[in-house]
């Protein structure tokens, strides 16, 4: 008897049954994230290298950056994750509204996170700090101020571009709430975009301290 | 009878057209569209092989200047190593064969699949465009600062393509990995699984470990071409180092995405044509692990001589020779299922041979350039070239052309002509060491490789080079005649035509689009021939 036809019409054809699907798309995000991690580490490495070769240089160039607006884009993310815990749960409970209303919470953050983010680079741009040929350092060693800024816009600017991609995600996910897409029995695509949403979340958790707070205290 | 052959429909006959392939999800298309897309970059590669070994067949550089000759060598490595060697086993065979070794009706992400595909494809036709417009002479290896500050050539267009087919081998890893951990039938515990399994498995880690970290590498060189960013730049305070650290803790690994699954063809084909189960099954298994892991740990043997210290340079060594422990393992146990069986030789057996003795040659020599001396004589030479063109080439294309043969009838429905195969085969063995011997040689007694010019002394053992260059073009262009003809004029398949244990086989050929008409169970180990023997007689009563 072909039991795969008493099955939910979200079941794919290779699949046997709903929970082997769902375990299938979050061990598969799972690992998409572990590759994830090892980009970025590509970078942390690269940034940790230079930190530990040009300390005082590079504590010199975070005093630059914006604590302030920093902090705030911190907070702004933290809560951000909150409001995408809150759209998983409303989609496990069936709730379509409130799934859309926190899906809606969730992108707004993001915008405010990234339209901070480029207050923050106009800045940048306006201070001459930006790597290439209009780079100016009043300090000693400009090169090596340099080579911060290149690892901060690099680090930043592909952490943004994660936020994009997540924001473009989560309105994909608003798309099918709307069209009554998910129920209580399938919501799988709402929890793998929430870890998505969660990790990169979480390298800014690492960015922030790394950029702008270790060695704030050395005034050099 | 031969109606109803005919007649019967399977993955290939089940729609027509060029939609029923470009937008297929069927695993087992998407292999085939891959099969097609390597040979095209292999025969390319190739084209730039051959111009290399007729210029290095005279002392003088007479058939083109050296930024042209440099130009060559960067586009045949490019081609061969991130559009060919790369997808070659995995992206083809592994495709085709992993969900019906687990059972599965397909991949876990067949839309991901179909978009790795795209993504090779992509990535190869950028570097081809880089190609024509003008090359690329960084070498394979895009070395800093060379590549970022000095080269005049399309070196951002030519990463940029690597970069793309980067997220290929990422997507198709992934999608191994899933499918491997939830999709196996019921009953295939993991200690049941084909071997072949088992080295995908393995392979499938490293691309989604390794692949990362190649891939924001060559954004920081693109970063660092484009707007002098300073991190590989010294003159800003960068180091040029740091590159090939980040460069090798991918590249170093990438060879054992190109042997590890070689190894699982080679385990299949040594049961299979000696009819006895793989022996020390559990340690096969593991050495594949554990070569996976063990290559995340030695990528500093590339950097003996450049400025890395010393104390560094032992500890790599020490973990490099510590690789040999897992190869050596994988070749004792094939050796010893040989033992006491009953052995034929049909030519996926006669790659499985050359595979094995050839992967030996390479590996051992391995040890010689793991070893600090010794490395500092024969660094950058042709040594090292005939070393890893051993495990590459004699490993990994051996075991590819073996494996091709084993399930071409599973995955055509027709068999190839096995007098020519076995001809081409031992063509290929012959040309391969008549090609490859001499560099150690001329490695050794010093020719530094990438040179389009060499002293007079030298050319004994080129021009014996580039005449088993000869010989091993031939050994290639013979399989990829037969093969198109077997399409339509070989014998058409049974299901099991070489009596092989795996469920692969106990399926029809060419199989139905979703591979079982019922989802097999599992009762027994891998290659149990006494089950399958039993199978048979039963099948035999009951018809
Ligand atoms: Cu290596």
């Amino acid at each position: 008897m072909d039991t795969h036809a008493l099955e939910s019409p979200a079941l794919r054809h290779h699949f046997d049954t709903a929970e082997q699907q769902k375990d299938a798309s979050t061990l598969g995000m799972w690992i998409f994230l572990v590759t994830e991690i090892m980009f970025f580490g590509g970078l942390f490495a690269g940034y940790t290298v230079y930190r530990q070769l040009y300390p005082n240089v590079f504590a010199a160039a975070s005093n630059e950056l914006d604590i302030l607006l920093g902090g705030v884009n911190t907070a702004v993310l933290i809560f951000s994750s909150f409001t995408m815990v809150l759209a998983v749960w409303s989609a496990q409970t069936g709730s379509r509204k409130g799934l859309m209303v926190n899906l809606v919470l969730t992108m707004l953050l993001g915008l405010v996170f990234l339209v901070i983010k480029g207050f923050e680079w106009h800045h940048k741009w306006v201070m001459h700090e930006i790597p290439g040929a209009s780079f100016h350092w009043e300090g000693p060693n400009p090169g090596q101020a340099q080579l911060f800024f290149s690892l901060y816009f690099a680090m930043t600017g592909l952490h943004a571009l994660h936020m994009v991609v997540g924001i473009g995600i989560l309105s994909l996910l608003l798309y099918m709430a709307w069209r009554g897409r998910f129920s209580r029995d399938y919501y799988t695509p709402v929890d793998t975009a929430g870890l998505y949403w969660h990790f990169v979340d979480i390298i800014w958790i690492f960015l922030f301290p790394l950029l702008y707070l270790i060695g704030r205290h050395h005034h050099g | 009878m031969i109606t109803a052959t005919v007649e019967q429909k399977h993955y290939l006959n089940a729609e027509y057209g060029l939609k029923s392939w470009l937008l297929t999800t069927d695993h087992k298309r998407i292999g085939l569209l891959y099969l097609g897309t390597i040979t095209f970059f292999f025969l390319l590669g190739g084209i730039f092989a051959t111009l290399i070994r007729l210029e290095l067949l005279t002392p003088p550089g007479d058939l083109t200047n050296s930024e042209t000759y440099n130009k060559f060598f960067t586009l045949h490595g490019v081609i061969m190593v991130f559009f060919f060697l790369i997808p070659s086993i995995p992206a083809t065979l592994g495709n085709f064969l992993i969900p019906m070794m687990v059972g599965a009706r397909d991949l876990a992400f067949p839309k991901l699949n179909l978009l790795s595909w795209y993504l090779l494809l992509a990535g190869g036709l950028l570097s081809m465009w880089a190609m024509f417009a003008g090359g690329v002479d960084t070498g394979w290896t895009f070395y800093t600062p060379y590549s970022t500050t000095y080269s005049n050539t399309y070196v951002i267009a030519t990463a940029l393509g690597a970069f793309i087919a980067g997220f290929s081998s990422i997507l198709t890893g992934l999608n191994f990995i899933v499918t491997i951990h939830r999709m196996r039938a019921p009953g295939l515990t993991w200690f049941r699984l084909p071997l072949f399994v088992w080295s995908h498995y393995a392979a499938a880690l490293i691309m989604v470990l390794g692949t990362p970290v190649l891939a924001v590498t060559l954004v920081l060189v693109a970063l660092e071409r484009a707007f002098r960013i300073g991190i590989f730049d010294p003159a800003l305070g960068g180091d040029p180092v740091l590159f090939q650290h980040l460069f090798w803790f991918y590249s170093h690994p990438a060879v054992y995405i190109m042997v590890l699954p070689g190894m699982g063809v080679i385990s299949e084909l040594v049961s299979t044509f000696s009819r006895r189960r793989v022996f020390g099954y559990g340690f096969v298994a593991f050495s594949s692990v554990a070569i996976a892991v063990y290559g995340f740990l030695v990528w500093g043997h590339h950097m003996f001589v450049s400025s890395q210290s010393v104390y560094a340079s032992l500890v790599f060594s020490f973990l490099s020779f510590f690789v040999a422990i897992p190869s050596a393992i994988k070749v004792f146990n094939w050796t010893a299922t040989l033992y006491k069986g009953s052995i034929s030789y049909e030519t996926p057996m006669l790659y499985a041979f050359g595979f094995i003795g050839l992967f030996t040659m390479g590996g051992l020599t391995g040890l010689f350039v793991a070893t600090l001396g010794v490395d500092v004589h024969v660094h950058d030479t042709y040594f090292v070239v005939a070393h890893f063109h051993y495990i590459m080439v004699g490993g990994t294309l051996m075991a590819y052309l073996g494996g091709l043969h084993f399930w071409w009838p599973k995955m055509t429905g027709r068999m190839y002509p096995e007098g020519w195969a076995k001809l081409s085969a031992l063509v290929i063995f012959l040309g391969f060491n008549l090609t490859f011997f001499p560099q150690f040689l001329l490695g050794y007694l010093g020719m530094p490789r990438r040179y389009h010019a060499y002293p007079d002394e030298f050319q004994v053992l080129h021009v014996l080079s580039t005449a088993g260059a000869s010989v091993l073009a031939v050994g290639y262009l013979i399989p990829l005649v037969y093969l198109v003809w077997s399409l339509r004029y070989g014998k058409r398949a049974t299901a099991n035509p070489f009596g092989a244990t795996g469920l692969e086989w106990k399926t029809s050929s060419p199989p139905p689009t979703y591979n079982f008409d019922v989802t097999p169970a599992v009762t027994h180990e891998a290659y149990d021939y006494r089950a399958l023997a039993e199978e048979e007689t039963e099948g035999v009563r009951v018809g």
